[in-house]
């Protein structure tokens, strides 16, 4: 969700642009953090712990605490959250370490 | 090669720069956000404390500034979006770019100023890895830089500054704040904050933490107790909240990685909330090329990371020849206002801080 109205910032958003996940199609701004389109298309889960699987979403949005790595574009541990959003870009929750595959 | 490396683009960082840079210095300032400002580009409150530190004036609006200023210096290049990942001997640190992190540049500097900033601190309780467990300055990062609203119901744990203040632009985003709890006995930040959030209906509890919190994929109930004096939880205290986020706002820690790997000497001084680098007034560490500012050095505020940033910029400059009018006078002013802005009974901890962190004149 994004916020509709604000009492001193404007979202003067840019360019609406297309996405995927795992091949769903989905929309953000262009320019934003990867992850922050993900979170706005309600999507919280970015990620799963390499043991127990366990779901891992937004922490931090500094780059720091790994738990937003995701695939992108085939390129495995992408840190979504200093990661800029562009047309087209394939986003995929990543299997264990991630893989080139 | 460059004169003086600056590593963090936040307040302290873009200060040492635009101080560096006009005195003629050749400035390199590296920073690993998406844009410049470290946090200062997500405050939208005004500034308290020293008017010549924008005291008054809304972060988002010095950040816009302090941006706009480094433009007008030939001498002054910004590599953005990129993470300092080492330091070398004689001066050398190591820069990874690009979306994959495939670039990676050397740079030689004669001067490095660490201005890295901090990172939040994590809470331990049961299930704290659930997604919609959020760390303060990222609450802040999706709805006031970019507008997303993090979740619909919000536990805020922590009431210094950072929660009484994201609590309140939370309320503003239209979003609903259920409870702030708080495991001191008293509120730590300004009461002018938390009585704003009282007003618009949101309960403080103090002497009370978040114990547990439950959800299959993401965060959907947590447990909050109140504990005793020894920070015990009391049985029978329990409350279950209805939220899908919980933000954490119980702290930073100095980001020192750097200043460890260069060799400074480091001391754990629990006023300044972690590690820090022992630094002499001219903000210049144990290592004769390295200087710090900002929180890196001790957490503390805007305010005093830019003048911090102000002090580190001139006197590196300085060192390496480059001429000031007045450099006396100019260096007693900006140390003047950074001891005023602590002269008050709330920045007591700081001082005792930055007193175990300096090196006096003699020192050795």
């Amino acid at each position: 969700m994004r916020i509709k109205k604000h009492p001193i910032l404007e979202f003067n958003q840019k360019e609406k642009i297309k996405f995927t996940l795992d091949g769903k199609e989905l929309e953000g701004y262009k320019g934003e953090p990867i992850a922050s389109a993900l979170i706005a298309a309600g999507i919280k889960v970015l990620s799963r712990s390499i043991k127990y699987k366990r779901p891992r979403g937004f922490f931090c949005a500094i780059g720091k605490c790994s738990a937003c790595l995701m695939k992108v574009n085939g390129v495995p541990n992408i840190r979504t959250c200093v990661t800029k959003l562009e047309e087209g870009m394939k986003v995929e929750i990543q299997k264990g370490k991630g893989d080139f595959n | 090669m460059t004169d003086i490396a600056i590593i963090g683009g936040g307040p302290a960082g873009l200060s040492a720069a635009i101080y560096a840079a006009s005195l003629g210095a050749k400035v390199t300032l590296v920073d690993d956000g998406l844009e410049l400002g470290g946090q200062l580009i997500k405050q939208t409150h005004k500034f308290f404390g020293s008017e010549k530190q924008f005291a008054g004036i809304r972060g988002i609006e010095i950040a816009k500034k302090m941006i706009q200023d480094i433009k007008e210096y030939d001498n002054l290049e910004v590599i953005a979006n990129a993470t300092v990942t080492g330091y070398y001997e004689d001066e050398v640190i190591t820069i990874v770019q690009g979306v994959n992190g495939d670039i990676l540049k050397k740079l030689k500097a004669k001067r490095i100023i660490v201005a890295t900033g901090a990172s939040e601190n994590i809470l331990p309780f049961v299930n704290n890895d659930l997604p919609g467990v959020y760390a303060a300055g990222a609450v802040q990062t999706l709805m006031n830089l970019y507008g997303v609203v993090p979740g619909n119901n919000i536990l805020m744990v922590g009431a210094g500054n950072i929660g009484l203040i994201v609590s309140y632009q939370l309320l503003q985003a239209g979003i609903k704040v259920e409870a702030i709890v708080e495991a001191l006995p008293r509120i730590g930040g300004y009461l002018v904050h938390a009585s704003k959030i009282r007003r618009l209906g949101v309960p403080i509890y103090t002497s009370h933490t978040l114990k547990e919190a439950y959800g299959t994929d993401c965060v959907e109930k947590a447990v909050i107790s109140e504990i005793n004096q020894n920070f015990e939880f009391i049985p029978g205290t329990e409350k279950e909240l209805e939220v899908d986020t919980i933000c954490l706002a119980v702290g930073l820690s100095p980001l020192s990685d750097l200043l460890w790997q260069a060799g400074c000497q480091m001391k754990y001084v629990p006023e300044l909330c972690g590690h820090v680098a022992l630094r002499d007034d001219n903000m210049k560490t144990t290592k004769d090329k390295i200087y710090i500012a900002g929180d890196v050095a001790g957490i503390e505020e805007a305010s005093s990371a830019m003048l911090e940033g102000q002090i580190a910029g001139l006197n590196a400059a300085i060192s390496l020849g480059y001429k000031c009018d007045n450099y006396q006078e100019q260096d007693r002013k900006l140390k003047e206002e950074l001891k005023e802005l602590r002269d008050n009974p709330l920045s007591e901890e700081i001082r005792r801080g930055v007193e175990k962190a300096l090196i006096k004149e003699g020192w050795d």
